[in-house]
């Protein structure tokens, strides 16, 4: 498991601290009341569709678009109005920004030059900063002749120079091959860990901030869904947007019948349901991973049988369609291991009693 | 301290954002850019604009002057016949070099290369030249005046045949453009589809390139209608709107009505250039980023045709030329053809001498360094200054509106408004300053589209990047942002120069007995019946531009492989 930032930053002052921040552009509100604090030495993933706000907050933070109203604190202090060169941060662009004409040593000492520091400290920095990302040997050339892998590490260690108290990654890997974002994923998150830099990175690829994040915020049409550990917020999902937003998750419409109960077609599935009354229209949500074949063990709670639909092959598990009378018309995806479906020689059409987990089904409010 | 002060003036939580030293500065450069366009285009065109509403004591009289003009048939005659020739020209230019550029992007032909810079050559030229030069090729003693068939080159016919020379590289430029940006895979569709050639070059080609050819039109004509050189040599008795403002001006000293007939010709003008501007508005990019290259495929009797054509119309752009180089050297055309350098002998003829070509390469030299500089300078704070929109988008629309207004107007207007004795800028009447400045301001909006194209091409965050470094605005613009550039920058510097040798129009009415201009010259020279020194003013005109375009094209060549080495992988 991660390391627990969240719990840490209970006894800690927040390092950035972010209230009720709105951004307006014209009538359309970019970003709504956003209020979040975040701890020193955390990575923080914004995660969200495109438009909804996750950009603009990171803008917001850098002051290149400074928001309408609302407060943003860095190290206690009041930074909210503030020009992008009076803030104390590093950001890395998706398009990696790296000026053409320049060799990657000069463009990783750009910032340095303009601070009083000798030559021959200027160097060491910069030799220090290549080794750090990596590319100890590729100084001197140009960032064209340099793969995007490459020229993302460059725009890093350009950023890093300063030793700024923030860094800033707007998309960084999403220009990248896959195999490439895959291997820089894990070095960027290594990286942050070893010098403890309080990061925020924005991201549209669940992946990438389920894997580099302590912690997540996930956002929609300019406001928080909900932040929490990666694992929270997938075990965990609390709006159904986010249920639906990471991984993948059935839906199917329910009445709550009485406490811990809830009606989906002719099936009384027992649940944790916290504050509905009876009689209101539910969305009743399960992970495909979640949904039970008891291969014969006896199973009383939320069992049924269902007729298995399409078999899609992902390569080392089974998506299969479950189609259960008793649900009425609406189907289930469920994941099943290749081992299971090798046991039960299951087949399109095959009758097969599953069951759903009381405590890995999740109930929002409305249809 | 001032923030605090806003804070408690204003509710709680609105942010005001402060101002970082480099925006200030920035914004600083943009007043001064407005302020240089307000000085330079808005008040001379709103002096211009008054005088013409007023009488020859400077009282305001309304509209009397325009009764006046539309009660004199012999003024305006002019509107119909200056439309005229416009629209005539525009149509035999455009056919002529649609098929040159289709050949030079859709054919296999040969030489492609040379007859690309062949079809360029009359940039290099003032429009003079190919005036003088059908005086000689079809004058009244002209070598191949049989050709006309007894009809006189001196009118509408001398003009038309001027015009399509002087504007053919223009609308050439335009359309090649056009031409080069189709997606082979639409033609692939085409043939797979069972199109024929005649149905796929109306149901593809064509709308592929409908705004490249209609911008082309609009250029051709706003060209044309608005050129001063052709009909001055060429056109006789047949009177255009633009030689009649010399005639008003130079000729009665009537500036009220000289006034009034820029007015006229304002409006034709403008109208193209908002008819314009609204169509291209509407086009969206054609390539995408999947778009396939349209390679032709070799096709032998097609492939001899297209080199045949543009063998033919490079020799006549070839011959022009070459005519006026020729007439140049004869004793006494044409009956004496010995050879001579005497018709260079330029200190002893009316016009202003070799001085005044010396004149004329400082000109372009100070309108180069000063035009880059401003116009570069100008289009990036414009373009990457934070904040400040309303003000942005009031210098955008100012420095796009020169493209609007004929030389010969921003002429008359500026001796309006520098020579008003109020005017603190008085000083400079007369001066060469003067003649920098018009000529930067005549040709500011396609330098300034340059500009703005090559900075959109930058990343737009190297400034974000910049500010996040704390390094200033100022040393990425000078590290980063101009040697980037450096390819447009020098496309401007050279556009500049070479108008700025070729131009007659804008500098006819500002130039002094001190700064007399080589075009200027071969004008002058032209109406005293010196035929032959004006044909080789025009060559030396020529021979300088087309030093300084070889020059650039070594220097660009040069600096590529120097300092331009991170463009290659």
């Amino acid at each position: 498991m991660k390391p627990e930032a969240g719990q840490a930053g209970a006894v800690r002052k927040p390092f950035l601290r972010i209230s009720d921040l709105t951004k307006m552009f014209g009538t359309f509100a970019a970003l709504r009341d956003i209020s979040l604090d975040i701890y020193e030495r955390e990575f923080v993933c914004f995660l969200g569709p495109s438009g909804c706000g996750k950009t603009t907050l990171l803008r917001a933070i850098a002051g290149l678009d400074i928001q309408t109203s609302g407060r943003v604190e860095q190290a206690g202090t009041d930074i909210s109005a503030l020009p992008p060169s009076e803030r104390d941060f590093g950001i890395v662009f998706q398009s990696y920004a790296l000026f053409p004409n320049l060799t990657v040593k000069k463009n990783v000492a750009y910032g340095l030059q303009s601070r009083k520091a000798t030559r021959a400290e200027i160097e060491a920095r910069v030799a220090e900063l290549l080794v750090l990302v990596g590319m100890p040997e590729q100084g001197d050339k140009y960032p064209a002749q340099l793969s995007g892998g490459q020229q993302q590490r460059v725009a890093l260690a350009r950023a890093l120079a300063t030793s700024p108290g923030l860094l800033l990654l707007d998309e960084p890997l999403s220009a990248l091959d896959a195999k490439v974002r895959v291997h820089l994923r894990h070095e960027v998150k290594e990286l942050q860990h070893k010098l403890g830099i309080t990061t925020v990175m924005v991201t549209h690829d669940q992946e990438e901030a389920l894997t580099m994040a302590d912690r997540i915020v996930v956002m929609n049409q300019g406001v928080i869904e909900q932040v929490g550990t990666p694992l929270e917020i997938y075990r965990d999902p609390q709006t159904a947007f986010v249920a639906d937003f990471i991984g993948t998750m059935n839906f199917v419409p329910g009445v709550v019948q009485g406490p811990g109960r809830v009606r989906v077609g002719q099936l009384d599935l027992t649940c944790q349901i916290d504050g509905l009354s009876q009689g209101t229209d539910v969305t009743v949500a399960v992970r495909p991973e979640d949904i039970l074949v008891p291969e014969g063990k006896p199973v009383s709670e939320n069992a049924f049988d269902a007729r298995v639909g399409d078999m899609e092959f992902l390569g080392s598990f089974f998506r299969a369609d479950l189609v259960a009378e008793a649900m009425g018309e609406h189907s289930l995806r469920a994941d099943m291991s290749i081992n299971i479906v090798r046991r039960l020689n299951l087949k399109q059409g095959d009758m097969l009693p599953v069951a759903l987990p009381a405590e890995r089904i999740r109930v929002f409010p409305g249809q | 301290m001032a923030s605090n002060a806003q804070a408690i003036a204003t509710p709680a939580h609105t942010v005001r954002p402060q101002l970082s030293r480099d925006d200030r500065i920035m914004r600083g450069f943009i007043l001064l850019v407005g302020v240089w366009m307000v000085v330079t285009v808005l008040l001379p065109l709103y002096f211009m604009l008054s005088k013409s509403l007023e009488d020859r004591g400077g009282d305001f009289v309304g509209l009397v002057n325009y009764a006046a003009y539309f009660s004199t048939p012999a003024l305006f005659y002019s509107i119909g016949n200056s439309l005229t020739i416009a629209a005539v020209s525009t149509v035999f230019t455009i056919s002529l070099a649609f098929v040159y550029a289709y050949a030079l992007t859709r054919s296999c032909m040969i030489g492609k290369g040379t007859f690309r810079v062949i079809a360029l050559v009359p940039l290099l030229a003032p429009s003079l030249l190919p005036a003088i030069s059908f005086v000689y090729l079809f004058g009244n003693q002209g070598i191949i005046k049989g050709l006309l068939g007894g009809n006189t080159i001196y009118g509408p016919i001398g003009i038309v045949m001027g015009e399509v020379f002087y504007t053919f590289p223009h609308a050439l430029m335009i359309m090649v453009v056009a031409l080069a940006t189709a997606d082979g895979r639409l033609y692939e569709a085409a043939v797979s589809l069972r199109a024929g050639p005649v149905r796929t070059f109306f149901t593809v080609t064509l709308p592929g390139i409908k705004y490249g050819l209609i911008s082309a039109v609009f250029v051709v004509f706003t060209l044309v209608i608005t050129d001063f050189g052709i009909p001055k040599v060429i056109g006789g008795q047949y009177n255009v709107l633009a030689t009649d403002i010399y005639k008003q001006v130079i000729g009665q000293q009537n500036f009220q009505m000289g006034a009034v007939v820029s007015v006229v010709l304002l409006i034709p003008a403008v109208a193209a250039f908002i008819a314009d501007r609204i169509i291209q508005g509407r086009q969206t990019a054609a390539l995408t980023s999947s778009s396939v290259a349209y390679e032709p495929k070799p096709r032998r009797s097609y492939d001899l045709a297209m080199t045949g054509y543009c063998a033919l119309i490079g020799f006549m752009i070839l011959g022009i030329v070459g005519m006026a180089a020729y007439a140049s050297f004869v004793q006494f055309w044409p009956y004496n053809l010995t050879l001579v350098l005497k018709n260079y002998n330029f200190d002893v003829m009316d016009g202003g001498g070799w001085a005044s070509f010396y004149n004329s390469l400082r000109m372009a030299a100070y309108t180069a360094v000063f035009g880059t500089a401003i116009i570069f300078t100008g289009a990036y704070m414009v373009e990457k200054a934070r904040g400040f929109g309303a003000v942005r988008g009031g210098i955008q629309f100012l420095c796009i509106l020169p493209m609007a207004v004929p030389g010969m107007v921003l002429g008359l207007a500026y001796i309006f408004f520098f020579n008003h004795p109020d005017n603190p800028l008085n000083f400079i009447y007369g001066t060469m300053a003067i003649l920098v400045i018009v000529t930067i301001t005549h040709f500011y909006t396609v330098s300034h589209l340059t500009a703005i194209t090559a900075l959109k091409q930058m990343d737009r965050e190297f400034e974000s990047v910049s500010s996040s470094l704390k390094v200033p605005f100022y040393k990425t613009f000078v590290r980063v942002t101009v040697p980037v550039c450096m390819p447009a920058i020098l496309d401007v510097s050279i556009y500049l120069f070479v108008n700025a040798m070729t131009t007659v129009s804008a500098v006819i009415f500002l130039y002094s007995p001190d700064t007399a201009l080589a075009s200027v010259a071969a004008l002058n020279m032209d109406d005293a019946g010196d035929i032959a020194p004006a044909a080789a003013m025009c060559m030396m005109i020529f021979y300088a531009a087309a030093t300084v375009r070889i020059l650039h094209v070594l220097a660009t060549r040069g600096l590529a492989r120097r300092t331009q080495a991170w463009r290659t992988r």
